[in-house]
């Protein structure tokens, strides 16, 4: 308790430059905080992915198409319990900044396999209804405050032209893992455009979604469709949800690995400013150091003594730091996050490595004020001026 | 009177390991600072120097890329036949009616053989005209395909990149088999990180009918504006004409933008940790020193040459840590990196380009951070009374 005490006692002598210590401890562990939930939302696509889902596409690369009539193929295949299509459309709505992902899919089929968006049964039969009607998610509504009824004119890139699509649904995640951040309409619209304007494009597909029976014959079942395809004119290749939506992740990774490298490089910062404090204040009290051993404290009872105050100066700015990621995480989400990621969640892994960081910070800041003090010889203390 | 500049230098030597900690905080914040705006200006310089100043580039309206793009046989042969396009001694337009398309390819392992990633690489069917109106272009390996074969020529970047494209090996794609004949190196543009072949026999093989872009080049550099006309004014023609340079320098955009909203974001947050370890160091500093302080008062220093001296500390640590980063970023130059362009949806490889600009804003950057960190303390240091301070020891 006593020791305790000193402790305390001794980190609050100075003021001032413990609590610039603590801030700069609580920034950068919070910043670190962040960076790692920025390089984890990267994969929340993925993570979303459902196990019985594979995604087959044409094996030269996403641009080129896949005719419709693998559908048929693809559903007799052994083991297949439902296919759908869905077709990137790749339209600019307002302009390039508010990006949103849109989709043309085969409507009752695509939404049977994604029992995790969940439709108001009236939305639903008017978003069958209507050929023109759009399906948005509830994260998307939120962001660009789209209601039920609202038309939205949107430009191809992709498919030239102006299309006028009207939202006849929003439907919500069944948790909140779902990502409900895209529109999704139907490939009849799109077809029917295509056979009108430019025949030769029409009658294609972008991806099958297949779902199978049993998670335990994914493997056979995507051999099985690769097979069925092989040197045809549009060979396919199949993969799960998962490994498809990591693809996307595997293209950028070179960036996702320097944000994540980077958010190390923070801890290193701190690590000498936390360092530096604790040898200033260890250099100041060489004299108070000496007395002590002077008085019959061993050399481990000042090397303690320090560690201690390094330890509780890292702790409390790793606490404040891990009580103040949540927020900061979701003003970072509302301000910029929000166009570029669908979730943002601050995962348990990310506090474990705050706190552990903190821990490691203290002693690592503690080390060689240690040493030094432990061999400091009693009469060179006591001559020592501050 | 002025406090010499060497007892400026002495104080930070006499505490060796707080300089160096302090200053080595303020290290890594330029390095961070430095190294991504490096990465943007490489991207840059890369997809600019892709482009020739006289050449322009003609896509779909409404297209942002060449894959999306799609122009007519009709259409080409009308943009071919405007009289602001060069022609050669044979009287024909300086014309290069291409295909680009993306191929998803296995990236290298380290040992060299295919590993699990993917990225798409873009291949470009060119005619004879269009390695004429490249001359960036060398080979550096093998030779060139041959017009009417299934040969293709791989960029130095895509060689380094991915599996199964060296010398000797096919692709198979499009139900036959591509032989790699010759690896070129186009000087660190775009156009390393593509694979090329006859224009004939991929858009037949890929069942394109029309072409992705079409490149001419210009009579004189400043027929630009009357082509655009032209162009604009004919109805049979729904293409959009950029110069080649412009049109790269767009492509960047996106992926530019990211890079240094990315780099500036992260080093202000960063620098906050460097700036509060130098308000600690400087504040010591004037701690430590006050008799010393009160002593240079009673000799008649002003207090604006404290205020001058401590300033001047903290920005000699501050520089001192802003160039140790500096130098350590600049041996960044000797990596590639190589990332999917978000635009157009194909790899891209590009090096850490240091610039003049980004040495000066990375001084700056270090400077500012001593100032903001040293001023407080140097206030304080300025303020002291003689007498308290004569006292104080």
């Amino acid at each position: 308790m006593f020791f305790l005490k000193l402790v305390v006692r001794n980190a609050l002598r100075a003021r001032l430059r413990t609590a610039l210590t603590v801030l700069g401890l609580v920034i950068a562990l919070a910043a670190f905080g962040l960076l790692q939930t920025v390089v984890q939302a990267w994969y929340a696509g993925a993570d979303a992915a459902s196990p019985t889902r594979l995604v087959s596409r044409n094996s030269i690369s996403l641009v080129f198409p896949l005719p419709i009539y693998y559908r048929d193929k693809i559903r007799a295949i052994d083991g297949v319990r439902g296919v759908a299509t869905s077709n990137w459309f790749g339209g600019v709505w307002r302009d390039e900044r508010s990006f949103f992902a849109q989709f043309a899919v085969d409507s009752p089929q695509f939404f049977a396999m994604y029992p995790e968006f969940i439709f108001e049964p009236g939305q639903w039969a008017d978003f069958l209804r209507d050929r023109r009607g759009a399906a948005v998610g509830r994260q998307l509504a939120d962001l660009y405050g789209f209601k039920v009824g609202d038309r939205l004119p949107i430009r191809g890139t992709i498919y030239p032209g102006n299309h006028e699509f009207t939202v006849r649904a929003i439907y919500e995640g069944r948790d909140e893992a779902t990502i409900t951040r895209q529109m999704y309409f139907h490939y009849d619209y799109l077809n029917e455009y295509l056979k009108a304007r430019f025949p030769r494009g029409a009658n294609n597909v972008g991806v099958f979604v297949v779902d199978v029976t049993d998670p335990a014959r994914v493997a056979d079942v995507a051999r099985t469709i690769d097979a069925e395809f092989a040197n045809s004119l549009a060979e396919t290749l199949t993969e799960t949800e998962k490994a498809f939506q990591l693809s996307f992740v595997a293209m950028v990774e070179t960036i996702v690995r320097v944000i994540s490298s980077v958010s190390y490089i923070v801890i290193l910062i701190i690590l000498a400013v936390a360092a530096n404090t604790m040898a200033m204040t260890a250099r100041e009290r060489l004299a108070e150091y000496a007395t002590l051993k002077a008085l019959g404290f061993g050399p481990s009872f000042v090397a303690r003594l320090i560690l201690a105050e390094s330890l509780v100066i890292a702790v409390t700015g790793g606490a404040i730091a891990i009580a103040l990621t949540p927020p900061v995480a979701a003003g970072f989400f509302d301000a910029v996050g929000r166009t570029v990621f669908a979730r943002f969640e601050v995962e348990p892994s990310t506090y474990l490595l705050q706190a552990a960081a903190a821990l490691a910070l203290g002693l690592l800041a503690a080390l060689v004020p240690m040493v030094r003090s432990a061999r400091l010889k009693i009469v060179d203390g006591l001559r020592h001026v501050g | 009177m002025k406090l010499p500049l060497v007892y400026v230098a002495r104080n930070l030597w006499v505490r060796r390991l707080t300089t160096a900690l302090t200053a080595g905080g303020m290290a890594l914040v330029v390095f961070v600072f430095a190294a991504v705006l490096m990465l943007e200006a490489g991207l840059r310089q890369t997809l600019v120097a892709t482009g020739s100043a006289d050449n322009v580039l003609a896509i779909r309206k409404g297209a942002a890329t060449e894959v999306q793009s799609g122009i007519a046989r009709e259409q080409a042969a009308l943009i071919e036949s405007l009289p602001q396009v060069a022609r050669d001694a044979d009287g024909r337009a300086r014309v290069s009616k291409e295909v680009v398309v993306l191929n998803s390819l296995p990236k290298r392992s380290d040992d060299g053989s295919a590993s699990a990633t993917r990225s798409n690489v873009p291949i470009r069917g060119v005619p004879p005209m269009g390695l004429a109106l490249r001359p960036q272009l060398k080979l550096v390996q093998g030779r060139m395909f041959r017009p009417g074969s299934s040969e293709i020529v791989v960029g130095a970047s895509v060689a380094r990149q991915f599996a199964g494209v060296e010398l000797g090996q096919s692709l198979s794609f499009a139900q036959r088999q591509w032989q790699v004949v010759g690896v070129f190196d186009a000087g660190r543009t775009a156009f390393d990180s593509e694979i090329w072949g006859d224009a004939e026999q991929l858009s037949q093989a890929f069942r394109r009918f029309g072409y992705s872009s079409v490149i001419a080049q210009l009579d004189s550099p400043d027929a630009f504006e009357a082509l655009l006309a032209a162009v604009e004014t004919d109805p049979r023609l729904t293409v959009e004409i950029k110069r080649e340079r412009q049109f790269y320098e767009d492509q960047s955009r996106a992926l530019s933008n990211f890079l240094r909203f990315l780099g500036l974001t992260l080093s202000v947050i960063f620098s906050l940790g460097a700036v509060i370890g130098a308000a600690i160091t400087m504040y010591a500093a004037v701690a430590t020193r006050t008799g010393e302080i009160g002593t240079l008062r009673a000799l008649g220093f002003a207090r604006r040459s404290i205020l001058a001296a401590f300033l001047l500390e903290s920005l000699l640590l501050a520089l001192s840590g802003g160039l140790v980063g500096l130098v350590a970023a600049s041996f960044l130059q000797a990596i590639t990196i190589s990332t999917t362009n978000f635009q157009s949806f194909s790899e891209l490889a590009f090096s850490f380009a240091l610039t003049p600009g980004i040495v000066v804003n990375s001084v700056a950057f270090a400077l500012a951070m001593g100032l903001i960190g040293g001023f407080l303390p140097a206030v304080k240091a300025s303020r002291m009374k003689i007498v308290d301070a004569l006292r104080a020891d």
